[in-house]
């Protein structure tokens, strides 16, 4: 898969490397990832669109329409979800869910896309509206596979998290429980050790699963992109590409589904009446 | 690369994003579903209420049937007792208006064989005074003799 922007035709590892390089802007600390915000931006706004023309049609009529029959199968999907980790009616519950489903699957959804489009179309406007060269111009279409999102949403869930267990135990219990937990008050020290593992181990697993998951399956297209060397490897790029398309769609639908229904787990926990 | 502003980037948009799926997506959807809730328990609940009035209805017409139909036979009974009441008062009127009718021939017959016998009896009379006369050739004193006529007249009678 030859690219003009290279000056020759790049090797293996820098075509690699150009594809998991971010468009950054900025320098070292005040650096943000241009392309993961805005693409996550442009899906978070498109659902939202979507929501907004859902509900200027709403019907409550016995039989809604297509796209609103469908928006409601995941919202009602989502709900019974919540509802049965999550007793308690709670008013935020429920839209984060949602959110993080949709979010997440929409962000992911962007791995099902051929590997080489939005890098491709990035160059091309960077070269013709920025005047940059376009091998400068790297873009990495899938928010989720930059470790910023996953890492940014488990740590709003974990804060949540706190948030809830100090309003539901109280400030001194919770900290306590951290004392006690979960030896016995002799061994406090060693308890503390052992909490905080816990507690951080929670949005450290829930970030890292769903980044590896996504990182290594727009890696696995960037390895079938490279087979396709020659052109007799064509039939066999395409048979490998389909094969790893509708196995990734199985992925990212149960790694969105995951990350939903972990931040569940984990807020009904930090509510739960018993010390855990 | 360092990801710190766009973790915290990404941070603020996902706050945000649940602020706003919430209110454009999940609110009202949620209350569409529960109306729709709503509404389908209540007509569940119309249509019980309704097979309940059908089925009492089906019951009070029954009743109102039943109710007809005696009065009805009622209705009927009373018809053929006052039927069979005229017909016999109509006749033993025509039983009684034949019976008067009978007698009434019966007395106007007694009166002409009365009026015959008397006519008869005055006829035999007249012939007896005749045929005495006859026999006696001579005049008879009418006058001084009638006394002897009228008792032979009422011996006959």
């Amino acid at each position: 898969m030859s690219e003009s922007v290279f000056t020759q035709d790049p090797t293996a590892v820098e075509y690699i490397q150009h594809h998991l390089s971010n468009l950054t802007l900025g320098e070292g600390f005040w650096s943000v990832h241009a392309d993961t915000i805005i693409i996550s931006w442009v899906l978070g706004a498109l659902l939202l669109w979507l929501g907004h023309v859902v509900g200027k049609r709403m019907t409550t009529d016995a039989e809604p329409s297509g796209l609103q029959n469908g928006i409601e199968t995941v919202v009602e999907f989502v709900n019974d979800q919540a509802q049965s980790l999550f007793p308690r009616a709670d008013p935020l519950i429920g839209p984060l869910a949602l959110t993080i489903f949709l979010w997440v699957f929409a962000m992911n959804f962007m791995d099902m896309l051929p590997v080489d489009l939005l890098p491709l179309i990035a160059q091309w406007i960077g070269q013709n509206i920025f005047g940059v060269e376009a091998h400068n111009v790297p873009f990495r279409a899938v928010p989720t596979a930059d470790l910023a999102v996953p890492f940014a949403m488990a740590l709003v869930v974990f804060g949540l998290s706190i948030v809830y267990g100090v309003r539901k135990k109280g400030l001194g219990t919770y900290l306590k429980g951290f004392l006690v937990h979960p030896f016995g008050k002799y061994l406090a020290p060693f308890n503390i050790v052992m909490s905080l593992v816990e507690e951080i181990a929670k949005p450290l697993s829930l970030a890292l699963r769903l980044f590896g998951n996504l990182f290594a399956g727009e890696l696995v297209f960037m390895l079938i992109a490279l087979t396709g060397f020659a052109w007799y490897m064509a039939p066999f790029q395409a048979a490998l590409g389909w094969v790893w398309t509708v196995f990734h769609l199985l992925i990212i639908v149960i790694q969105a589904f995951i990350f939903m229904l972990l931040s569940v787990v984990y807020l009904a926990l930090a509510t739960s009446d018993d010390a855990h | 690369m360092n990801i710190f502003w766009t973790l915290v980037i990404e941070m603020i948009s996902f706050g945000l994003f649940i602020y706003f799926f919430g209110k454009v997506l999940w609110k009202p959807l949620m209350q569409a579903m529960e109306a729709r809730r709503r509404r389908i328990s209540e007509g569940l609940a119309a249509a019980e209420r309704g097979q309940r009035e059908l089925e009492d209805s089906v019951n009070k017409a029954e009743e109102r049937m039943a109710e007809a139909r005696s009065e009805a036979h009622e209705l009927l009974a009373n018809a053929q007792r006052q039927a069979s009441e005229t017909l016999e008062r109509a006749r033993a009127d025509a039983r009684s208006e034949g019976e008067r009718i009978v007698s009434a021939a019966r007395e106007e017959v007694d009166q002409a064989v009365a009026q015959a016998k008397d006519q008869l009896r005055r006829e035999v009379g007249e012939l007896a005074v005749d045929g005495a006369e006859r026999i006696l050739k001579r005049e008879i004193d009418t006058k001084a003799h009638n006394d002897i006529i009228d008792d032979l007249v009422a011996e006959i009678r």
